[in-house]
């Protein structure tokens, strides 16, 4: 039951983002299913403001709703704070591909730190790329200009 | 009213207010990624303000809403500091507003982080993040119009000098903040000064700017719902559309 709920909710695009799905990004934190089959699908947002999260919770109640449910819920909670640690493998391949510079890998916990020393460019994989500004069109992302082939392009910022 | 739906209230309404403001930025700011980039820290404010809001009513449980606080209190309600409504004026009075108040932020989220309360310290932990690059925003424009010509550095010092008086306000206290401090629930703003200096003294130096002396410090007042004219302006386009269309969406 618990499965089939949860990969209803998972699929959900986020509308901003939408080759990331919310598993992906991970904004998708817990879903639980009572003995009765109501679903409590727990979310947290990426950023205090982020306009996207109204669609979501109206595309994960759908979702869930069409996996069989009847009965949904979704919850916002804060704490813990999202972080791009949490942001799948697979998610930062879908944002390369799309042309979105991934954010550096999660750091190993209580490992070393890892000093980032460029965003490569989506398109041509230059790592001559410098920042334009460290706000987009999102408030996830930062814009970048790739020196060498001249192409601007978005970067989903570290938030950690 | 309760203290701690005040003391919510007050940090949303600081929020609130800050980010209507760097709202009337977006195709006016001198670059296009200026535009978004106000664009981008207002609307991480306007978020922490929907938090900290929804909390100051639930706490209050007058079944009021965050619209109804945003967009139906008069202007003796609100409960921001003088800093923040401020017109934004020339750019470089504006991002003295910003070091002034997001250097003030970072650090009270900061101790935030760790407060009894709950939900305070779970919005704190999430704003950190996006204040710090808030901070280091403002603090590269300083830098730039500081350290640059003699015209942008005549006119970031006296966007500087704008800004002064007003931060006296912003780093006080009073009984219902030390009220809750006592709880472990607030943070002492007062105490945030020290490190404020610090980081403040810190930029101007850099940029080449005379730290402000001798500036006369207004009253204040803002926490009791005392405001300056510039308030009324701001909550009459800022309500406008709630009041003429109850209940709209879009």
């Amino acid at each position: 039951m618990r499965e089939v709920a949860w990969a209803g909710a998972a699929a959900v695009l986020d509308p901003e983002v939408p080759v990331l799905t919310i598993e992906d990004l991970g904004v998708l934190r817990d879903v639980t299913v009572d003995e009765r089959g109501g679903v409590v699908v727990t979310i947290t947002p990426t950023y205090s403001g982020c306009p996207a999260m109204d669609a979501i919770r109206h595309d994960v109640e759908d979702a869930v709703r069409g996996a069989g449910f009847e009965h949904v819920e979704v919850r916002t909670v804060l704490s813990p704070a999202w972080s791009t640690d949490w942001m799948t493998e697979s998610g930062r391949e879908a944002l390369a591909a799309f042309g979105i510079a991934p954010p550096p890998p999660a750091r190993p916990a209580g490992g070393p730190v890892l000093v980032q020393l460029s965003v490569r460019c989506p398109q041509c994989g230059s790592a001559r790329t410098r920042e334009a500004s460290r706000f987009g069109s999102t408030a996830c992302k930062s814009m970048w200009l790739c020196e060498d082939c001249r192409e601007p392009f978005d970067h989903f910022k570290a938030h950690r | 009213m309760n203290p701690l739906a005040t003391y919510a209230m007050r940090l949303g309404d600081d929020a609130l207010v800050l980010s209507h403001r760097l709202g009337e930025w977006v195709t006016n700011a001198p670059q296009l990624e200026e535009d978004v980039a106000l664009g981008n820290v207002a609307l991480d404010l306007l978020g922490q303000a929907r938090t900290l809001l929804s909390y100051a009513a639930e706490v209050e449980g007058a079944g009021r809403s965050e619209d109804d606080l945003a967009y139906l209190r008069d202007e003796r309600d609100f409960c921001n500091v003088h800093l923040v409504e401020l017109g934004n004026g020339d750019f470089a009075v504006s991002m003295a507003r910003q070091l002034a108040f997001s250097t003030y932020q970072l650090a009270l989220y900061e101790r935030l982080q760790s407060s009894t309360d709950e939900t305070l310290a779970a919005v704190a932990a999430k704003a950190v993040k996006e204040v710090d690059y808030h901070r280091d925003h403002a603090t590269q424009w300083v830098l730039r119009l500081g350290d640059g010509t003699d015209e942008s550095h005549r006119r970031m010092q006296a966007g500087l000098d704008r800004v002064w008086p007003l931060v006296d306000e912003l780093l006080g206290t009073d009984d219902i903040e030390q009220s809750l401090v006592a709880e472990g629930v607030a943070v002492d703003a007062s105490t945030l000064r020290p490190g404020w200096d610090e980081y403040v003294d810190g930029v101007l130096a850099e940029a080449t700017l005379g730290r402000p002396e001798g500036l006369r410090t207004p009253p204040g007042g803002g926490r009791r719902g005392i405001h300056t004219e510039a308030m009324g302006y701001l909550l009459a386009e800022m309500q406008s559309l709630h009041r003429a269309h109850p209940g709209a969406t879009w």
